[in-house]
């Protein structure tokens, strides 16, 4: 597991793509939205957190397509369900690697970005922590769609419709967390069910994943 | 005699041939009764006028969206622990329907908004819920017509409907957290004393009656068009196979 973990991480720092391009697509997205509704810092704070949750789950989208499509091309998932190590143990090794590729640095960027969409000082650390949360979760579940529409050609606009519902709790609650945060309100709730969807993603997908795996490599 | 008997083709088409146009006649009568009931001899309610009339397509629609949700979830598991065939297709055949159903509780919820809360559209939790469902329908229609293979693609599908019942129930609850309701509170349940006129109350379960019975019937007849069509593959493949 650990092996396919580092191979992983190699493949993607090396290919290029993946792990620059989510940041860079996110830094475009996050500028873009001040050019849609203006610069008006009374716009702009309320919005901050939204726009970066919404920026950050999008760039995380971009690169699920690849989690399985290289290895099921050249047969290397083939060998990987035939080996001794159970294919939910090799879904949550990728899940793992495409979190250190991409939601890792989303959440070590989202910080100085916020700058940029004039976010409240107070909100730096939920933002933070929120992303630090939740983007584990987001990757697990875009690893799910991504196996469910790996056999196909064009998988990449169907994984989107079915993976974006399927965010819909993760980014109400990461959001909700941030926006509380910054007007000093209770934050327990929020977080406390981000990190529940996350461990329960975390705990249950791998299985319903692999399960998909399986199907389409027979 | 048990209910997996059923799991064959031709018994299921067998018995289900001759039912499936007398829940069709049945449901296009209670729905006849039901909305004339329900447009023609009810008071106006206070506060609603008459605008209140078109209740009695919004609730059962409502109701069935969410019920064909349920009967593909149970149809999916059914699929895989059992691997009926039937089964699979009789999820596939409910979903344009629960799709359909959606959209017609979103519509006239929009269309009695518009008067009551003075708004076609808000962010309010059941509102949200239904556009959230309406996306689940749609990714998985849309799982089913882009994979060739029909055990595969019946595979997939069960998965994805199984992994979004989960999710849908979550985002039922995230949302309800997010957003303030203006919808009432359940205002029907079968254990505590209704909170509805009576005179609204027997139109009302009139017409989910014949929704109820509608949705029945359509799969039904989608499910039996769904094992002809197999049937047709089949025969076609064999045809290729020989010349």
């Amino acid at each position: 597991m650990i092996a396919l973990f580092i191979r992983d991480l190699r493949l993607a720092v090396r290919a290029g793509g993946g792990f620059g391009l989510g940041l860079a697509f996110f830094l475009i997205v996050v500028v873009l939205v001040p050019f849609g509704v203006g610069p008006d810092r009374a716009v702009l704070e309320p919005i901050a957190p939204g726009i970066l949750w919404v920026a950050a789950l999008l760039s995380c989208l971009l690169s699920l397509d690849r989690i399985f499509a290289l290895d099921f091309e050249d047969g290397s998932l083939a060998l990987l369900a035939t080996s001794p190590l159970p294919l939910e143990g090799a879904v949550l090794a990728k899940t793992v690697a495409h979190w250190v590729t991409t939601g890792l640095p989303l959440t070590l960027a989202a910080p100085a970005l916020g700058i940029l969409l004039h976010m409240k000082p107070e909100a730096y650390g939920y933002l933070f922590a929120s992303l630090l949360l939740g983007t584990p979760a987001l990757s697990m579940i875009g690893t799910f769609g991504a196996a469910l529409t790996v056999g196909l050609r064009r998988g990449g606009l169907l994984l989107s419709l079915l993976v974006l519902p399927l965010y819909v709790p993760t980014l109400i609650f990461g959001a909700e967390a941030v926006r509380r945060g910054a007007e000093a309100m209770a934050v327990q709730t929020p977080f406390v069910m981000l990190a529940g969807i996350t461990a329960g993603a975390f705990a249950l997908l791998p299985i319903a994943a692999a399960a998909a795996l399986r199907v389409n490599l027979r | 005699m048990s209910i997996w008997e059923y799991a064959n083709p031709k018994k299921f088409m067998a018995t289900t041939t001759p039912i499936a146009p007398w829940a069709l006649y049945g449901s296009l009568a209670l729905i006849t009764v039901g909305l004339c009931w329900g447009l023609f001899l009810t008071p106006e309610a206070i506060n609603f006028g008459h605008s209140v009339k078109i209740l009695f397509v919004h609730v059962p629609s409502a109701l069935m969206a969410i019920n064909a949700w349920l009967m593909m979830m149970v149809a999916s598991i059914i699929w895989i622990v059992r691997r009926h065939h039937v089964s699979a297709l009789a999820a596939k055949s409910a979903a344009p329907i629960g799709m359909v159903m959606t959209v017609i509780a979103l519509a006239t919820g929009a269309i009695w908004g518009q008067p009551t809360w003075g708004t076609w559209w808000a962010w309010e939790p059941r509102l949200t819920s239904f556009l959230i469902l309406f996306l689940f329908y749609l990714g998985y229609i849309a799982l089913w017509s882009a994979i060739e293979d029909n055990d595969t693609a019946a595979d997939l599908t069960s998965v994805l409907c199984i992994v979004g019942s989960l999710f849908a129930l979550l985002s039922r609850y995230a949302v309800r957290f997010w957003g303030n309701g203006l919808h009432q509170d359940s205002t029907f349940s079968a254990d505590k004393e209704t909170h509805i006129d009576p005179s609204f109350w027997w139109p009302s379960v009139i017409s989910m009656g014949g929704f109820v019975l509608l949705f029945v019937a359509l799969v039904l007849i989608r499910t039996n068009t769904q094992i002809r069509l197999r049937r047709a593959d089949a025969l076609e493949a064999r045809n290729r196979r020989q010349s």
